[in-house]
């Protein structure tokens, strides 16, 4: 039997208060890039704000500062250039409530063609998108973001109980604020494809968190004189080696899917690949601590000892 | 054999099999196959989505507002050819807000009989409101409503019709919302061209210019197409009433450089496009592609008495406010054909007929959203989705084989079933294929061990505790089963959330991830179980190698 881990016995409640700390600050940094969302103040891609974006792929390689003064010759200097070294390829972003009307992708494309006859290119992709349907989608977003947490904890609260539902939940929210707060951070776009990351990775540290209480579920209907501690540490020791190599598995895929699934879906695999780090731990130390802290309610698992 | 084993390896191959029944058309051998294969099996298989394929992606507006200015409009004509037939006078009618019209009348005593023109012939005309000499009228809340809805419904209709003429494949046209309307365009070549198709309003006119009038000499000959602004600001206050200045768009042959040329028109437009029964593309006997356009008997008849009427004078053919030619009428043209020239390229020549034979739009359209993909990007993307299931695939398989050994091969096993149902699920739905779809299939190859995962660490456990093999399997199966739910259904939630409020590319992924996710629950319950099961019943398990 070869085993990452053998039989454990870490205290991972006592060490709450660390968790809690971090957590906090993640959490933090979430709502701060929320609210700059809120103020238009985040990076957002241009299926939110509305504008343009065009990808073109040269025959010979470019430089980034020449492309930039092309743009800026031909008034064009609110762009936002990406270069992405394989293949020769060049994004342009012009976030703005435009109206398509104003062609600027087909302009884009034409003060290339002019300025560099020499190499040419083609037209990868290009989007147009108009400051009314960025609004929909923003709603749309935020609206489908609350119904799966509904959905989940009405789920949790209906298989466990109402406890359980809100710690996942809590848990749920801390890992979509922290990798959300981690994009903001570094200054990522954050788009329609990285809302369903984040959605994804909603769902995926849910699983991990079902499972870490199930096991806690499952020993609080033996336990004897233990107390509440002492039964969620062991569940959490006893499914830890499965919680890491699940966690790994995924992780490994997410890998593959990061270093080779090109760059249309690199910021996506960047997000879950967060996410599942963040997952994994928020399962461990922020949902089953929670059920310790909240001492509340008494619901039927968790009446005695308490 | 131990009992049931026998079903469920009946069950795993009845169902790989229908698989790769299913999966076998998305494939290249598709052409291959026998004719009745459409008849008894899904014969589309996976469809690739614009994101993959390439093509263009649009979302329309349509401006009903415009639709029922433009019906308003009309109703002015119509009211006044009325009043002239029946030898009524009025000496002013127009527009006096967005929904009302102001009708003047000079005699009293034909107030009544002017009113009942409008009652009988306009009922969706509303009284509003009577004055001396005057009365104003107003269109009701029911016929806007139906304007509208007509109009973007009449809208569907001529796009439908243009986009069928211009042939693509497999095109989606889709009403969204109350005046939206979404066209896929998948593996469209030239995206400008289609565009143009789509938008062009295609209002045909013939206008006379205005040779007479002292503005005509002065405009310039051509102005750049920037300067627009600048000489409509000059000219604009001094063009007589019911003249209006239009713009001719030369391509230079040779540098391709844009000018634009502008005439005095009239604005009062002697034939439209309504009258036209057909539009063809031809060539001169330059070898220049023009447009051909026949009209119905009764265009016919009035294109040849306006010709005849105004021989020696110019002639402006006018779509959507751009002049394409001006010709001098050298004769009366009878027999209703007419030509537009205009320095087209064939393929520019051929959209035109195309919307002209499709017919005009009711109100002009509004792209609110145009993404488009070239098929380079598509291949490209689809060689990288692959690629990373290619690597993302062979790392689970070598770790856990590497963490679990005997039992790891199991599970990859199951991988590999899951993956095979996954793609025949795929096809049998005829679901669309997209980069982030693919994305959700590697996805579902990492989560797809996870249940594996679960129960082989229950098994360790009561190995642990010095259960015999086949207890220890059976309880790992058994305790692990209410968690594996759980949690699957967890993740289902969240696809369903995104199945429901995804468009496009996300609609794919929330398929494969939901999908990946049941048949995981298939797969790893009872594929893994019955290999188990197997091994158990050929000989007494002493030691697993787990």
């Amino acid at each position: 039997m070869f085993e990452l881990l053998g039989k454990t016995n870490i205290d991972f409640i006592g060490k709450r208060k660390f968790a809690f700390l971090f957590s906090g600050l993640m959490v933090l940094l979430g709502i701060i890039a929320l609210v700059a969302i809120g103020f238009g103040k985040a990076n957002m891609g241009i299926d939110f704000s509305g504008g343009t974006a065009v990808q073109l792929k040269f025959e010979k390689p470019i430089k980034i500062e020449d492309s930039r003064q092309i743009l800026e010759k031909n008034d064009l200097k609110d762009a936002e250039l990406q270069e992405f070294s394989e293949g020769n390829k060049l994004l342009i972003r012009i976030k703005k409530q435009t109206t398509i009307q104003e062609k600027m992708a087909e302009k884009i494309v034409s003060v290339f063609s002019k300025e560099m006859p020499d190499n040419h290119f083609v037209v990868d992709s290009s989007e147009e998108i108009g400051p009314t349907i960025g609004q929909k989608l923003q709603k749309d977003a935020t609206l489908a973001v609350t119904l799966a947490m509904l959905g989940i904890i009405i789920y949790i609260a209906f298989r466990f109980e109402f406890r359980f539902g809100v710690a996942a939940a809590i848990a749920t929210f801390h890992d979509v604020l922290a990798v959300l707060g981690i994009f903001y951070l570094l200054n990522h776009e954050i788009t329609l494809l990285i809302v369903t990351a984040l959605l994804t990775l909603a769902g995926y540290s849910l699983t991990d968190t079902v499972v870490v209480f199930d096991r806690i579920r499952e020993n609080l209907r033996f336990r004897n004189k233990e107390s509440l501690e002492q039964v969620i540490n062991k569940g959490i020791n006893q499914v830890l080696s499965r919680t890491i190599v699940v966690s790994f598995t995924v992780f490994l895929v997410l890998l593959a899917l990061f270093f080779f699934g090109g760059e249309v879906i690199h910021d996506f695999s960047f997000a879950l690949l967060i996410g599942v780090v963040v997952g994994t731990y928020s399962s461990i130390f922020v949902a089953s601590p929670i059920l310790v802290v909240w001492k509340g309610s008494k619901g039927k698992l968790l009446r005695r000892g308490i | 054999m131990k009992k049931g084993i026998k079903g469920r390896v009946v069950l795993i191959i009845l169902t790989v099999l229908l698989s790769i029944l299913f999966f076998l058309p998305s494939t290249r051998y598709f052409s291959s196959l026998p004719a009745w294969w459409g008849k008894y099996l899904p014969s589309k298989g996976i469809t690739l989505g614009l994101d993959l394929q390439g093509g263009i992606h649009l979302v329309l507006e349509v401006e009903e507002d415009q639709a029922v200015e433009n019906n308003l409009d009309q109703m002015i004509t119509g009211i006044k050819d009325a009043a002239n037939e029946k030898k009524l006078e009025i000496s002013g009618i127009k527009k006096t807000a967005p929904l009302e019209i102001s009708v003047d009348y000079p005699k009293k005593e034909e107030k009544e009989p002017l009113l009942k023109i409008v009652t009988e012939q306009f009922p969706s005309l509303l009284s509003k409101e009577t004055r001396e000499n005057s009365f104003l009228l107003t269109l009701s809340g029911d016929e806007v409503k139906r304007l509208k809805e007509d109009a973007v419904a009449r809208s569907m209709e001529t796009i439908r019709n243009r986009i069928d003429q211009f042939g693509v494949a497999e095109p989606l046209i889709q009403r969204q919302g109350t005046n939206q309307i979404l066209i896929q365009l998948p593996g469209v070549k030239n995206p400008q061209q289609a565009l143009d198709l789509i938008k062009t309003t295609a209002v045909l006119s013939f206008k006379l210019l205005d040779e007479e009038s002292p503005v005509a000499r002065e405009l310039p000959n051509s102005i750049k197409p920037e300067d627009e602004v600048k000489m409509m600001a000059e000219f604009g206050p001094k063009v007589p009433e019911g003249d209006e200045i239009l713009f001719e768009r030369i391509v230079d042959k040779e540098t391709q450089a844009v000018t634009k040329r502008p005439y005095l028109v009239k604005k009062r437009s002697l034939l439209t496009g309504d009258r036209l029964s057909d539009a063809r593309m031809s060539f001169d006997e330059f070898n220049k592609p023009y447009v051909s356009v026949t009209f119905d008997s009764n265009g016919a008849r009035q294109f040849e008495s306006i010709t005849g009427e105004n021989i020696k004078k110019r002639l402006a053919i006018i779509l959507d406010r751009n002049i394409y030619s001006a010709p001098v009428i050298q004769d009366r043209i009878s027999g209703g054909r007419a030509q537009i020239s205009g320095g087209f390229t064939p393929e520019e020549a051929t959209a035109l007929a195309i919307v002209l034979r499709a017919g005009a739009l009711p109100a002009p359209v509004k792209i609110i959203q145009n993404v488009t993909v070239g098929p380079s990007l598509g291949q490209d993307s689809i060689e990288k989705g692959i690629r990373a299931a290619k690597w993302g695939t062979l790392l689970v398989v070598v770790f856990m084989i590497f963490y679990y050994r005997m039992a790891g091969v199991i599970a990859d096993f199951a991988l590999g079933l899951n993956v095979v149902l996954l793609i025949g699920a795929l096809a049998a739905l005829n679901a669309t294929l997209t980069l982030p779809g693919i994305a959700g299939i590697i996805l579902t190859i990492g989560m797809s061990v996870d249940s594996n995962v679960l129960i082989f660490e229950r098994i360790r456990e009561e190995l642990r505790t010095g259960k015999p093999v086949r207890l220890a399997i059976d309880a790992g199966y058994e305790k692990a089963f209410l968690t594996i739910i759980d949690s699957h259904v967890t993740t289902l939630i969240t696809a369903l959330v995104l199945f429901i409020f995804g468009t496009g590319p996300i609609k794919g992924f929330a398929v494969s991830l939901s999908l990946g996710v049941t048949i995981n629950l298939f797969t790893s319950l009872l594929g893994t179980k019955v290999i188990f099961d197997f091994i158990n019943s050929k000989r007494k398990l002493e030691t697993l190698s787990i």
